[in-house]
């Protein structure tokens, strides 16, 4: 593998978001739900905000701490779900687990926009958790505001 | 030694990963298998294959010869008094369970103390977390020094009247701290407490004596010392070991089975619950054999070249930190600026570079050390200077792809 190899991975789009991550912070007020999530493995771990009215994510925020991977892709997710459908937050979650997994993934469903950049990581097993890791914790949050 | 038979010895080395010689530096995680552990393992699946301690046939007679055939080797290796002392585990976890469970839970109460550092792996705090919930015993922490050593008058201030277990790893796995346990283990002889040394990790790199460090147990892992995974070794002092319960109940370890009661086997093998690990401690044997051959002096002294001269290049690189204290175990432990030690491993990887990248199952330490993660390069018996000098040349491209992408 060469130094091209790992441009499928660190895009510049990525190290644009592990830079200036999009949503990092705390949404004010006590209207929104908190979700921890780590990786046990390897220590990565992020903190991520959600407010959900009326079925729709209104806001999204993260904060936390872990390589480029994880960090822009909590940036990203958190960028995709915001003013969407619960429904359609997971049906993005989903098409990004498959998208990690080196699926074929319907691109018409949603649009990626910059999640896109984060498909060379299904090539590099060893880094797909640090990917998925604010789609779980979004998963998580989701799932328990449905569960009260 | 020399350094290329030795590498001819581990088949595993001559490959390519990436399009690149590999160069493994992920010893501390798991050491490779000389190709004499390989056809040991190979040979006994092949060639007699049986449970041990029962039955008559040949092959059982064999392989029951073999097993505690390698239970010798193991007593020799740590200089046991006797092989009743030699118990074997899955690992340097299932020995520290063992101890905790079998003597910690059965003898600790309330008033009591249990002393560690904020050094110790995962598998040297857990167990001790929850002696002391189960019992209501307190757990106390050895200071650090600002380097990652340990001070004796520290050790003296922190071990009391009250304590009864002390805890310390020989070799840390994140520093290469080479803690100071046999002073440690006079001072808690002197409070009457046990002290066990956790030695995953000077096992295999050092000479240890076990009578001479006059630790009471003494618990390491055959795969990071050339042997197999699922294979390790409690070391405990006879007269302490004959008053603990067993830690596992079951077939191999009991003198007599009534309907509501039952006895054990004397030592080592009341330890030793199920089908032992057979395959295992045959295979941990010879690379007992492997080890002594080379010579674990001969073996150290080329992993404190190595480790110098790691250190001294290392130190090349603008905005790489080094953690740990000067005099160590052959291991560096660093962190680059700006770039997380996962993608630091990735770059590697891509090179043909095996490092490791994470906490290093050392939670606490990362929180002393002020990060959520590290990478760590360790060297054993078949690493060169050209693996490091390929890991600097790995580390300067690293600095370079971020410092172009950002």
């Amino acid at each position: 593998m060469s130094f091209n190899n790992l441009d499928t991975l660190y895009r510049q789009v990525i190290m644009d978001h592990y830079k200036n991550p999009r949503n990092r912070g705390m949404i004010e007020g006590d209207d929104h739900m908190s979700i921890d999530m780590n990786n046990p493995t390897c220590g990565d771990r992020i903190q991520l905000q959600l407010q959900v009215e009326d079925g729709m994510v209104k806001d999204a925020k993260f904060d936390g701490e872990g390589c480029s991977i994880s960090m822009s892709s909590a940036s990203m997710m958190t960028q995709a779900v915001k003013g969407k459908r619960v429904e359609d937050a997971l049906a993005m979650s989903k098409l990004f687990s498959d998208m990690m997994q080196g699926k074929e993934i319907d691109e018409q469903e949603f649009d990626l926009g910059d999640i896109e950049a984060l498909q060379g990581v299904s090539k590099f097993p060893a880094r797909i958790k640090c990917a998925t890791l604010a789609w779980k914790a979004m998963e998580k949050g989701v799932d328990e505001q449905g569960q009260s | 030694m020399d350094i290329k038979t030795v590498r001819q010895s581990f088949p595993i080395l001559d490959q390519e990963v990436n399009g690149h010689p590999l160069v493994y530096l992920d010893s501390s995680a798991t050491s490779q298998k000389p190709a004499s552990v390989i056809e040991k393992l190979d040979e006994y699946y092949r060639g007699y294959n049986s449970n041990v301690h029962r039955g008559v046939h040949t092959l059982g007679t064999k392989a029951t010869d073999e097993y505690e055939g390698a239970r010798e080797k193991v007593r020799r290796f740590i200089n046991a008094n006797s092989t009743q002392e030699v118990i074997f585990t899955r690992g340097t976890t299932t020995a520290i369970n063992t101890v905790a469970t079998s003597y910690g839970r059965a003898k600790l109460g309330e008033g009591d103390e249990i002393v560690i550092t904020p050094m110790e792996h995962h598998s040297n705090i857990i167990p001790w977390q929850q002696v002391a919930k189960a019992t209501g015993a307190t757990l106390k922490y050895i200071p650090l020094q600002k380097d990652g050593t340990i001070s004796l008058e520290d050790v003296e201030e922190t071990v009391t009247g009250n304590t009864k277990v002390v805890a310390v790893m020989h070799v840390s796995n994140v520093l290469g701290t080479i803690n100071p346990v046999k002073e440690i283990a006079e001072i808690a002889h002197r409070h009457e407490a046990v002290m066990l040394v956790d030695g995953a990790q000077s096992a295999p790199h050092l000479k240890v004596d076990v009578q001479d460090l006059d630790c009471d147990f003494y618990a390491f892992s055959g795969h990071k010392m050339c042997g197999p995974t699922g294979i390790g070794v409690l070391y405990g002092k006879r007269t302490l070991l004959n008053d603990m319960e067993p830690f596992e109940f079951g077939g191999e370890m009991i003198d007599f089975v009534n309907l509501y009661d039952s006895t054990w086997k004397e030592l080592p093998w009341k330890f030793e619950g199920g089908t032992p690990i057979i395959g295992g401690a045959i295979g941990l044997g010879a690379a007992i054999d492997f080890i002594n051959e080379i010579g674990l002096e001969e073996i150290e002294a080329h992993e404190h070249r190595l480790v110098d001269y790691a250190m001294d290049r290392m130190r090349e690189i603008d905005g790489l930190t080094i953690y740990g204290p000067e005099e160590r175990a052959g291991l560096v432990t660093y962190n680059l600026d700006d770039v997380h030690p996962h993608d630091v491993a990735t770059v590697l990887d891509a090179e043909g570079i095996a490092v490791r990248a994470g906490h290093h199952c050392a939670q606490p330490l990362m929180r002393w050390l002020d990060v959520s993660a590290t990478a760590r390069a360790s060297f054993y018996l078949y690493n060169t200077e050209e693996d490091i000098d390929r890991l600097v040349e790995g580390l300067q491209k690293t600095k370079e792809y971020f410092g172009d992408v950002f």
